[in-house]
């Protein structure tokens, strides 16, 4: 069988050769325009005047658009309509499109954009979190608050506290295949669009908003994205629209792809916090209440923000149980990039949070990090009753009768719903519940945690560290554990759906297709995997194509982990409809029950007789009988009311820990990761060369994060980071010495595709465990609290040391 | 300006202008798109080739400046049913995820393992004279111009290693 097995990446031999076709690479139909856009200057103000006469003169320039010209909907945001493909008269950052340069070539049309002569009126810019909260400029009325228990006073009557503060920078996704997208009109108006996006649907949604057509009328196709980390959930729809509206235009196909150092200052990032802490704990390290205020720099338009700082506030317990828990989110306007989907999608910052109060916890009691995580954790899924098996009362949106709001996407992660439901979660195990109220059902990080603490040898290491610490006065060694424990599911209940093309030909051959889209994470051979299986075929005999919006409609980004377990349960569907309709055929042929007929090792046998797959496709077909069959898949037992955050918005938690060593020199701060060892749990494993994969790559762009990755805006709102040579990504001498990655051996509780889970976005977190073992090796300075802000970059580093050392 | 290139064993004779990098001329006038843009200012090693048998970044230089010389591609490094062994083992040891930093990686490497063979020391290499064995520490340092943003960059050093391994 095809599934569990380490199988090389389908498209290998085509990326070795350098013949694997990206956007870009897609060979130009004769006379193909290129676009550019214009950008703004300020971070905030009026463009008092616009002389764009120099723009049109210039060499190879065939039209400028300005926000007026545009046909129909100048708008690309994936929730509010509050971000116009195009300024007009105000504009709210460096970097917001101001008009549209489309021009005979790429350079012509990048050269033409600086020549726009533009008089700005610039208005106070609010840029940073105390400027925000100061003008009170903010999405959403105010800050949300979810509440379990009373915590202020369980804080205030615990014998111990702790308070204080975490920042954390953004990230640049810095996906190597910048965003690029090129449209190519069709007869009758119709447009085809190539895009590089994890949400073709939203692709297609805005484009027929822009050109005024119903959305039968756009194909968008997407076959690979050299790499996304949700940077390419909402931030290709300018591009692709743009495309659109210029080849209606001028009956042209266009193209579009921004230049690296435009593709940083226009596009948005991961959001940076800062969060607030407060918590009680007794002698042992035990907390007794939390108290968390995070504040989120969402940028100028309100993109995926809400959301994000949904599933922050929702990872502020990671995975320990609060007993009594506040939490309190601003969700920030400013004048910078609209902040955006990023790997993890905020659960990384809410994470970091409660990391931080460990680790603040451990140093105050001056016990081992480790236990007190480990105390805290959430009780062991061993010692539950038998799982809940009650389906909960059915709220789901499906018995909603309100017809939603004309215009709004309603499958972007943006169409938050606003509105309450009764969300009463079944908890019949008695499972610990989170501070939203979903029993934590099958936690398995005790035995996770104590396996990992074996396997890299942690108590050994941590006695050697201390003692080379005690020797060495220049460098000082680190280490620490961090867990994850992340909940897998869209947090927008509807989006948990997901639809699946399968066609059998009379050659026995598949074609396969599905609503998920490939930007490395290896999606398309997973459910390639399953589809094999499900036929008993060999992977060859799977034809994986392109995601199309013609061929399974209405589908969400390829998103929140959930592109496998979404998309690999539609196919399984819509194979075992087509196997089943052969197997019911030979079946009544040899006078046998249908479960007579199996399929395996690319053969169909019925009792004793046994044919090809292909002779068993041929006699299905000379029946006339359909060979082909639409698959269709949603997630059960998820229901969550965003507003009062009560409910069960996760399927499952998938869980993960990383042991991670580093040494810093205390002179320069600069520090290297000796050593990590990672634990991580896939359920069964679909694929698990591509599931280490995931995990070590996560794993890296997460230490990333919260150490060299520095995003930096300088007084006027400018990026200046905006280029590899400012903007350090980890490079491969950045990936530890010694680096041990293993499988955690166990299924899924819960009934997904073959019982493996999510692998997307969980492991970036166990990047945390570098920043608290930095955190580790600064404390070894000297007695205060390292307070160790992110990304922690040998400047702060260095600061932390001076200010351990001072003892404060 | 004409410009005569050698390109993966074929001579061309392009027209430019004078402005040209290398990478537009081979990804725009010549349709060889396999070598990638990530950065276009030298920092990312998408865009790497071979020049003469050196490796350069191919957006770095300009196509002029190279009047005369032997480029060699991605496109020119195997044959569909040939792979050299480099990229078989970029293969089979899963090399990438998104595959948009291959070509460069593995144009990077074919080159960088010349560099070896000839004794050319690294920064990290202890005898200067001696020749480098091809430690994880060897293999990070001479390949560190070539980013990879998924953090393929294990499997990276496992390919090369074994492509090394079976080549010397
Ligand atoms: S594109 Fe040439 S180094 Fe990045
Ligand atoms: S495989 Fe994606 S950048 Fe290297």
């Amino acid at each position: 069988m095809s599934v569990s097995k380490p199988l090389p990446h389908d498209s290998g031999h085509l990326h070795v050769q350098g013949t694997a076709r990206y956007v870009d690479d897609i060979p130009s139909p004769q006379g193909t325009l290129h676009l550019a856009f214009g950008l703004s200057q300020i971070a905030h103000g009026r463009i008092a005047e616009i002389d764009l006469q120099p723009v049109r003169d210039a060499p190879g320039v065939v039209a400028v658009l300005e926000a007026g010209d545009l046909p129909h909907s100048n708008d690309v945001s994936p929730s509010v309509h509050d971000e116009p493909l195009l300024s007009g008269h105000s504009v709210h950052y460096v970097g917001q499109p101001v008009f549209l340069v489309v021009a005979t070539s790429h350079l012509a049309a990048r050269k033409a954009a600086r020549m726009a002569r533009i008089d700005y009126q610039p208005r106070d810019a609010i840029l940073t979190i105390e400027e925000a909260l100061d003008a009170d400029a903010r999405f959403e009325e105010g800050p949300r608050i979810w509440e379990k228990g009373d915590a202020e006073e369980a804080i205030d009557t615990a014998p111990h506290h702790v308070e204080g503060r975490i920042e954390m920078g953004g990230q640049e996704h810095f996906y190597l295949e910048g965003q690029a997208a090129m449209a190519w009109p069709q007869e009758g108006g119709d447009m085809l669009v190539m895009s590089s996006t994890q949400h073709p649907t939203e692709i297609q949604h805005k484009v027929a908003e822009a050109i005024g057509r119903p959305m039968h009328a756009v194909r968008v196709e997407t076959r690979r994205m050299g790499g996304g980390f949700g940077g390419k959930e909402s931030q290709g729809n300018a591009l692709a629209v743009s495309c659109a509206v210029a080849a209606r235009l001028t009956g042209k196909p266009c193209k579009m792809r921004y230049d690296r150092d435009d593709d940083m200052i226009i596009t948005g990032k991961r959001h940076d916090f800062r969060i607030d802490y407060r918590a009680g704990f007794d002698s042992d390290g035990l907390l007794t209440g939390v108290d968390f205020i995070h504040y989120t720099r969402c940028g100028w338009a309100q993109d995926l923000s809400l959301p994000v700082a949904d599933r922050a506030m929702l990872h502020s317990d990671n995975a320990y149980h609060l007993p009594a828990a506040r939490i309190e989110s601003h969700r920030l306007r400013t004048n910078t990039q609209s902040a955006t989907a990023f790997r993890g999608f905020g659960g990384p910052q809410g994470m970091v949070g409660i990391e931080r109060v460990m680790d603040h916890v451990a140093h105050e009691l001056g016990l081992d990090p480790v236990l007190v995580r480990q105390r805290n954790f959430y009780a062991p899924a061993s010692v539950l009753a038998q799982p809940a098996s009650d389906v909960p009362k059915d709220n789901s949106p499906e018995n909603n009768a309100e017809p939603p709001e004309a215009g709004v996407d309603l499958t972007s992660r943006g169409a938050v719903a606003a509105s309450s439901q009764d969300a009463a979660v079944p908890n019949a195990g008695g499972a610990q519940t989170t501070p939203y109220g979903q029993p934590v059902e099958d936690f398995i990080l005790h035995e996770m945690t104590e396996s990992l603490m074996q396997s890299s040898d942690y108590a050994a290491r941590r006695a050697k560290a201390a003692e080379w610490n005690a020797q060495n006065p220049i460098l000082k060694r680190g280490i620490a554990m961090t867990p994850v424990k992340f909940g897998i599911s869209f947090t927008l209940t509807h989006l948990n759906q997901a639809g699946a093309l399968v066609h059998v030909y009379q050659d026995g051959s598949v074609h396969l297709n599905h609503g998920g889209t490939e930007m490395g994470q290896g999606l398309f051979l997973k459910v390639a995997q399953v589809a094999a299986a499900r036929f008993g075929l060999p992977l060859e005999a799977v034809k994986i194509t392109a995601t199309d919006t013609a061929k399974v409609p209405n589908t969400s980004a390829t998103a929140a982990s959930s592109g496998s377990d979404l998309n690999g349960m539609a196919v399984k569907t819509a194979c075992d409809e087509i196997a089943g309709r052969i197997a019911a055929h030979l079946a009544k042929l040899h006078q046998l029950p249908a479960d007579a007929v199996t399929f395996a090792e690319g053969r169909v046998h019925v009792g004793e007789e046994s044919y090809t797959f292909e002779e068993a496709a041929k006699l299905a077909y000379e029946a006339r009988i359909s060979l082909s069959a639409t698959g269709f898949y949603k997630t059960p037992k998820v229901q969550w009311d965003r507003i009062k955050g009560q409910g069960r918005p996760f399927f499952y938690f998938a869980y993960g820990a990383a042991v991670s060593e580093v040494v810093i020199d205390t002179l320069t701060g600069e520090y290297r990761i000796l050593r990590a060892d990672i634990l991580h749990d896939c359920g069964a494993s679909l694929n698990p060369a591509i599931d280490i994969g995931q995990i070590e790559g996560g794993y890296v762009q997460g230490a990333g994060w919260l150490t060299t990755e520095e995003l930096v805006w300088d007084d006027d709102g400018r990026l200046r980071t905006h280029a590899p040579s400012t903007y350090k990504i980890p490079a491969i001498g950045d990936v530890p010495e010694v680096f041990n990655v293993a499988l955690w051996d166990g299924a899924n509780r819960e009934d997904t595709i073959y019982r493996s889970k999510a692998v997307g976005e969980p492991p970036f977190m166990l990047g945390i465990s570098v920043l608290m073992a930095l955190s580790d090796a600064v404390a070894a300075c000297g007695t205060g609290y390292p307070a160790l802000d992110a990304p922690a970059t040998p400047e702060r580093v260095l600061a932390a040391v001076q200010r351990v050392r001072d003892g404060v | 300006m004409q410009t005569n290139l050698t390109i993966n064993g074929t001579p061309q004779r392009l027209e430019l202008d004078p402005r040209t990098t290398l990478l537009d001329a081979l990804r725009h006038h010549l349709g060889l798109t396999g070598s990638k843009k990530g950065c276009d200012h030298g920092q990312c090693g998408a865009c790497t080739v071979m020049v003469n048998g050196r490796r350069i970044n191919a957006c770095l230089t300009l196509a002029c400046m190279h009047d005369g010389d032997e480029v060699t591609t991605i496109e020119g490094i195997g044959q569909p049913d040939n792979l050299s062994p480099l990229q078989q083992a970029f293969v089979s040891e899963d090399g990438f995820q998104c595959g948009y930093c291959t070509p460069g990686q593995i144009c990077s490497a074919t080159a960088m393992l010349e560099e070896v063979r000839n004794g050319w020391p690294s920064h990290v290499t202890d005898d200067l004279d001696g020749g480098a064995d091809l430690t994880t520490e060897e293999i990070s340092e001479r390949m560190s111009g070539n980013l990879c943003r998924c953090s393929a960059y294990p499997n990276i050093v496992e390919a090369i290693r074994k492509a090394a391994g079976e080549n010397a």
